[in-house]
């Protein structure tokens, strides 16, 4: 009996050991991501500006072109040209009668449909590109607006009894919460022919409690922090560093 | 004559438990000689155990899982996603393989996104 019962507790230590030290152990990786562009035949890249709108508190245009010239300059081979960025609203109103001129505000992505045809101008494209020395051309749009959702959201909170225990429960509220959506449309022209090469969009939100006051270029960056690696990988290869848990 | 086939039924699990032994014991030695490799950062070598080890057992679910981090590391995205979604099938509870499989979700879809044109 004595046998039999030092063989059970045994075993189970053993059980117990193995799922403690021996059944796993973590290891770093590194995942190649392909650039989704070749973008070989290119040795400068010219962030020329983009069309924006949405919160009046963030320079959408301003703020995405500093930004993006900043990380190509550090995260890709491509060389970076300073320069200021495009006037762009005013190059989609130009030639065109008053009912057809697209809004100078834009609020929302309707606005920014009218701007459409600015893209698709090869000529005027193709021109920036001889200014410049046939760069590869990285345009668009992006749209940074404020939002509000309210919603039920499931807290966890303490509660004690009669006899003075502690307890956790589940008590359901209802939140008023407000942040910002960013969708960003990033179109890669192609410096030596005015033609589009690519286009990407994304579409990245964050929300906060109603009583917590965040600026709004500080949720930009958060966004954009989001939506950057995306964005990178379209023209170079990226190495995305991380851990994961080999098994036994 | 049912009492025959429980028999039988029962004396052919009998004969075909200690193969099945056999066979997760040598894709386990397999496992742990990848993971050893791994670690020294020889992922190919990794990459080979590995899928020896499911040759040897395909119901081996830490061996597909560990597949799976190898492809990853090199760049063979939809190799990995198919090795995380077999190890998930044969081991849908298991956290550690689930949070791999979300990890790698998060590269994969920035990789394929599928806004782009």
């Amino acid at each position: 009996m004595t046998a039999r019962l030092a063989k059970i507790v045994s075993s189970l230590a053993a059980v117990a050991l193995s799922s403690a030290c021996g059944g796993y152990s973590e290891i770093s990786i590194e995942t190649p991501i392909r650039a989704t562009m070749d973008v070989s035949a290119f040795q400068r890249v010219f962030v020329a500006g983009f069309i924006s709108g949405g919160s009046e508190d963030v320079d959408g245009n301003l703020e995405t072109t500093r930004l993006l010239r900043s990380q190509l300059r550090t995260k890709s081979s491509l060389r970076v040209i300073d320069a200021d960025s495009l006037p762009l609203q005013d190059v989609a109103s130009e030639g065109r009668p008053a009912e057809q001129t697209p809004p100078a505000a834009v609020k929302d992505e309707k606005d920014l449909d009218a701007y459409s045809n600015l893209f698709a101008n090869v000529e005027y494209w193709k021109k920036i590109g001889e200014e410049y020395q046939q760069p590869l051309i990285v345009t668009g749009t992006v749209l940074f607006t404020p939002h509000q959702r309210n919603s039920i959201v499931q807290r966890e909170e303490e509660v004690y009894d009669s006899f003075g225990r502690r307890r956790v429960v589940p008590v359901r509220t209802y939140q008023e919460r407000k942040g910002f959506i960013l969708s960003p449309k990033f179109i890669f022209i192609d410096g030596r022919t005015g033609t589009v090469m690519h286009s990407t969009t994304a579409r990245e939100e964050i929300l906060y409690n109603a009583n917590q006051a965040t600026p709004a270029l500080s949720s930009y960056f958060e966004l954009m922090d989001r939506v950057i690696p995306s964005f990178l990988s379209t023209l170079s290869s990226q190495k995305i560093k991380g851990t994961r848990i080999l098994l036994q | 004559m049912r009492t025959v086939s429980v028999v039988l039924a029962g004396l052919l699990a009998l004969a075909a438990s200690p193969a099945w032994a056999d066979a997760r014991e040598d894709a386990k030695k397999q496992v742990e000689f990848g993971i050893t490799v791994a670690q020294k950062g020889l992922w190919r070598e990794a990459i080979y155990r590995w899928e020896r080890a499911t040759q040897l057992d395909p119901t081996y679910a830490a061996a597909l899982n560990n597949l799976a981090i190898a492809y990853e590391h090199e760049g063979e995205l939809a190799k990995a996603r198919g090795a995380y979604e077999k190890a998930l099938e044969l081991e849908p509870d298991n956290a550690l393989i689930k949070q791999n499989y979300e990890l790698f979700r998060e590269i994969n879809d920035r990789a394929t996104r599928k806004d782009s044109q």
